[in-house]
């Protein structure tokens, strides 16, 4: 743990697998994300400068605090999200290279770090009183308390097959023992549990419920405008960055070699696909998907991972 | 850093589409012009859903005493630097309302606009055209 602390941890946090790095990497994956896009409604799309382009913009142009807004609240709910995705970055990157260094309960650490963005949307869209915002708020809202109970079922499919261990570490090393948990019944579902709930945690379509444009104007990001704007972006890059990477930790064996990166990729382009292939779900729809049919689906595979398939 | 902040603005401007009472002609060729067939995300421009995001507004139809007002309101709404383009006739002379008791416009009486794109409706070419002109000024 020496090689973790001081000057390092610090290198960690800004720089390597933290923010410059995630926040580099997320952005280039936007753009893929909008090129696979164009491409599947036959169009160009836009240059490889894009994101950076939009997001130096949003940093440069002015911001605006509407009139009553909690003005401490709506500027430092962005920040929030940011800082724990960086966080997120370092622990997920950690337990790969070091999996015998990581401590136990990190799994846990990591759900409630991938709660902070939409926690800090909430806070934001709360402070800025505005009647839209409110509403994607309590979207927002719904929707967490849907996804979050199928994607716990899911992560408890990977802790009953590695024997109740809740560390990260032991994941990664019992799957570059006895192989990937993806390759059994009981670990296809949970994967594709987890890949629709990291579809609602993106905010992507069919679950953009919070954001959608066409009703209630951006929802939750109604009033953003300049650098909190360019904040939320950046975080939603670094989340669609590193919710993939979660899910190859867990259930794909992990960062071991570089087949990593291409399985990383797949797992990009099928939420990509996923996204251009859907319309916009209800809330009262989407709630029931994750509860009645995802959560049913999640039970049956701790059932299949108990028994040992 | 000026120079940076208007490569920003170009290589990004993102619009508004405020569609103030117009007959819908202008903003039915808006959203050809938004289509796949034109992709006019090549040069990053991106229809927005609020004015708080948007660089550029796209307002179109003849002003009057009821839609003044708001439309004054949506340009205090944008953070500045933001760009205004009048899409269509109506915005830059009145058009066939120019008798009309609720006509007041034109549009530069009241906001300070980059471009004026005319035509009844204009073709998506000509407002590719406009927004190039709009944005090469900057």
């Amino acid at each position: 743990m020496s090689w973790f602390s001081g000057w390092w941890l610090a290198f960690a946090f800004i720089v390597f697998p933290g923010f410059l790095f995630s926040s580099t990497v997320g952005l280039a994956l936007t753009w893929v994300d909008r090129l696979v896009s164009a491409r599947v409604q036959w169009r160009k799309g836009p240059p490889a400068y894009q994101p950076f382009a939009d997001v130096l913009k949003l940093l440069l142009k002015e911001t605006v605090v509407p009139a009553g807004a909690a003005r401490t609240a709506f500027l430092l709910a962005p920040i929030i999200g940011l800082a724990a995705m960086c966080v997120t970055a370092v622990l997920l990157f950690y337990v790969n290279f070091f999996p015998h260094a990581s401590f136990v309960g990190d799994i846990i650490v990591l759900v409630y770090l991938f709660a902070l963005p939409p926690l800090a949307t909430i806070v934001g869209a709360s402070a800025s009183r505005n009647p839209l915002s409110a509403v994607g708020a309590s979207r927002e809202m719904t929707l967490y308390l849907g996804y979050e109970l199928p994607f716990l079922l899911a992560l408890v499919v990977p802790i009953v097959k590695t024997g109740g261990a809740i560390r990260l570490g032991d994941f990664v090393l019992m799957q570059q023992a006895g192989g990937p948990f993806l390759y059994s019944v009981s670990g296809v579902i949970a994967a594709l549990i987890v890949l629709i709930c990291i579809q609602a945690k993106l905010g992507y379509p069919p679950f953009d419920i919070a954001e959608a444009e066409q009703e209630i104007m951006s929802g939750v990001l109604i009033e953003y405008s300049g650098a909190p704007l360019a904040v939320f972006r950046i975080t939603k890059a670094m989340m669609f960055f590193l919710m993939p990477l979660f899910l190859v930790t867990v259930f794909w064996g992990g960062l071991g070699n570089w087949w990593a990166i291409l399985k990383f990729l797949l797992i990009v382009v099928l939420l990509v696909l996923i996204k251009n292939t859907n319309p916009r779900l209800k809330i009262d729809h989407a709630l029931r998907f994750f509860w009645f049919i995802l959560g049913v689906l999640g039970i049956a595979a701790v059932v299949l991972a108990f028994v040992g398939l | 850093m000026k120079d940076v902040r208007i490569w920003g603005l170009k290589r990004s401007p993102w619009v508004y589409h405020v569609a103030a009472a117009s007959c819908n002609n202008c903003d039915i060729e808006i959203l050809e012009l938004l289509t796949p067939r034109y992709d006019v995300e090549r040069f990053g421009i991106v229809l927005v859903g609020s004015p708080r995001h948007a660089d550029a507004l796209l307002v179109t139809g003849v002003i009057n005493r009821k839609s003044l007002p708001r439309v004054l309101e949506v340009y205090e709404q944008t953070p500045k630097p933001c760009l205004v383009i009048g899409v269509g006739t109506c915005t830059c002379n009145n058009h066939i309302f120019r008798n009309s008791y609720n006509a007041v416009g034109p549009y530069d009486k009241y906001l300070p606009m980059s471009a004026y794109i005319p035509g009844c409706p204009p073709k998506p070419e000509a407002m590719i055209l406009g927004v190039v002109k709009a944005l090469s000024k900057l």
